[in-house]
């Protein structure tokens, strides 16, 4: 494959993953409505277009059409960098997700993942170091919420971004030593290479996903630290309504606003993604031979789309459910109990793979 | 391609840099480190050292320079004062600075090594062969830094303590 038709195969899948990622983005939000709203005995939004599928469409006008107001007294270009920079980093990291196997159209053989190419052996190749990638863009999404929080010149502003922040930043610990186990066992950083190492199936119906292979511990650390990560309940406190206003985002209003509205939500995606991948077995699954020829040619699609599915509505499950930690509660939570869970899962890792070499 | 994806990534760096001595607002400053930051584990990539990339982006662009902004918020670090700039760093500083380009460049081209030249891929890529050499070549260095590390731990928990008074 030369260049440029790599190129331009890159701009397509590109395209077409920013257009499904931020329409999921946007009937996310719906979805958390009438879903905590169910859970509160109440509909969600259901007046705008039938079962209210019409709300995100609504919304967005809303924002596009908003006043934006920028104050005085804020640092101007600081103030416009930050929602860029959030979005930003929550978009680059979906580029490393093999989203399927190796697909042939129109004369072109290459896999569903917008970083990969058919390598010479016919398996998909992306980079070498896909998940480290990864981790290091989480590392970056920082930068947006502590840089908002300062350049808007206010108290609230300032608290909700330097605990949003920490919080981020102590998580971010967690979050890579849990997903080292299954770096151990798949020997491999390439999160095709991870995929792969999941295929197969014992009995012929349980999948060989690395949470049925023992790392069920890991999986549990990781979702924790996810949802510390994208600042949701039960961590929200930095952005919560009735604490500090709102958090970092209080002097943003319409468009930024919702950049980080949807970089909030884009993370979420990003994790569901990350999460399945790392121990769901991304795309693979236990084959369905009772279904039609047709639905079995996009099965790993179905599959994939289910896990994140999934995760999302486990994410709007938790929300709906449980109260919101104290901030010296969640600092202890990510340093003193999940800190050493995961270190201790790596090590008895570390034990059973060298055991078995 | 290669020339020009290196001359683009060096002149990020190198743009960042002059930025970051020259911007009077500190956080402006800071911002173009982590500019500088990026660039430089763009040209790891582009040598093939992508487990050395990635690491930088990690640490040095993901923590460190975050720790910076950190220490520029909460101290609230005001603009910088710049003098008016005196004349006789004026006749004196810029052929001075072309002088002293010029003579480093010939230094270095004087001293090129004609047989090996770095190309791409040629350092180790993939992290097993990172460790390898971490673990087995370099253990002594790896050991060391590590007892570095922890002294700085150790000297800020006990500057950060409160006084037992």
């Amino acid at each position: 494959m030369s260049a440029l038709t790599f190129l331009i195969v890159a701009i397509i899948k590109i395209a077409i993953t920013l257009g499904v990622l931020l329409t999921i983005v946007a009937y996310t939000v719906w979805l958390e409505r009438k879903i905590v709203g169910h859970m509160q005995n109440r509909w969600g939004p259901s007046r705008v277009g039938p079962f209210g599928l019409l709300q995100p469409l609504a919304d967005g006008i809303k924002f596009l059409l908003k006043e934006d107001l920028t104050p005085p007294y804020v640092e101007k270009n600081i103030y416009l960098l930050a929602p860029a920079l959030a979005l930003i980093m929550a978009l680059t990291s979906i580029a490393m997700v093999p989203i399927g196997p190796v697909i042939h159209l129109f004369g072109i053989d290459t896999p569903v993942q917008i970083t990969g190419v058919l390598g010479a052996n016919g398996q998909p190749s992306d980079i070498n170091v896909g998940i480290l990638i990864v981790l290091g863009i989480t590392s970056l999404g920082v930068y947006g919420i502590a840089l908002a929080g300062w350049s808007s010149n206010s108290k609230y502003s300032l608290l909700g971004s330097l605990r949003a922040s920490a919080q981020m930043v102590s998580y971010e610990v967690s979050l890579g030593l849990s997903l080292i186990g299954v770096l151990l066992m798949s020997s491999t950083l390439s999160l095709s290479g991870i995929v792969h190492a999941q295929l197969g199936t014992w009995f012929g119906f349980i999948p060989q996903w690395y949470i049925f292979k023992g790392q069920f511990v890991a999986f549990f650390v990781y979702m924790m630290a996810a949802f510390a990560e994208t600042n949701r309940i039960p961590f929200d406190l930095p952005e919560a309504e009735t604490e500090l206003v709102a958090g970092y985002h209080t002097e943003y209003s319409a468009m930024k606003f919702a950049m980080f509205f949807i970089a909030e939500y884009t993370n979420m995606v990003t994790v569901a993604c990350i999460a399945s991948v790392m121990f769901l077995g991304g795309w693979s699954g236990p084959p369905l031979p009772f279904l039609p020829a047709v639905i079995q040619a996009f099965l790993p699609l179905i599959w994939f789309s289910s896990k994140i599915f999934f995760f999302l509505f486990l994410y709007i499950w938790i929300r709906g459910t449980l109260p919101r930690f104290r901030y010296d509660q969640l600092m202890a939570f990510g340093w003193k109990f999940l800190f050493p869970l995961a270190l201790a899962n790596v090590v008895i890792t570390a034990f059973f793979v060298a055991m078995r070499a | 391609m290669h020339l020009f994806l290196f001359l683009l990534f060096g002149a990020f760096c190198a743009g960042g840099a002059i930025n970051l001595l020259i911007q009077r607002k500190t956080i402006n400053s800071a911002l173009s480190l982590i500019v500088v930051m990026g660039s430089l584990a763009l040209i790891y990539m582009l040598l093939g050292a992508e487990f050395v990339a990635v690491v930088q982006i990690i640490i040095y662009a993901g923590a460190i320079m975050v720790l910076y902004i950190f220490v520029i918020m909460l101290l609230n670090a005001g603009e910088e004062e710049q003098s008016k700039g005196s004349n006789v760093a004026k006749i004196f500083g810029i052929p001075g600075l072309f002088a002293g380009g010029i003579i480093g460049i010939w230094v270095l081209l004087q001293h090129r090594p004609q047989e090996k030249l770095i190309s791409i891929g040629m350092l180790y890529g993939p992290a097993d062969k990172v460790g390898m050499m971490l673990f087995t070549k370099y253990l002594l260095a790896f050991e060391v830094t590590s007892i570095l590390v922890l002294i700085a731990i150790m000297g800020a928990v006990v500057l950060a303590r409160r006084s037992n008074s």
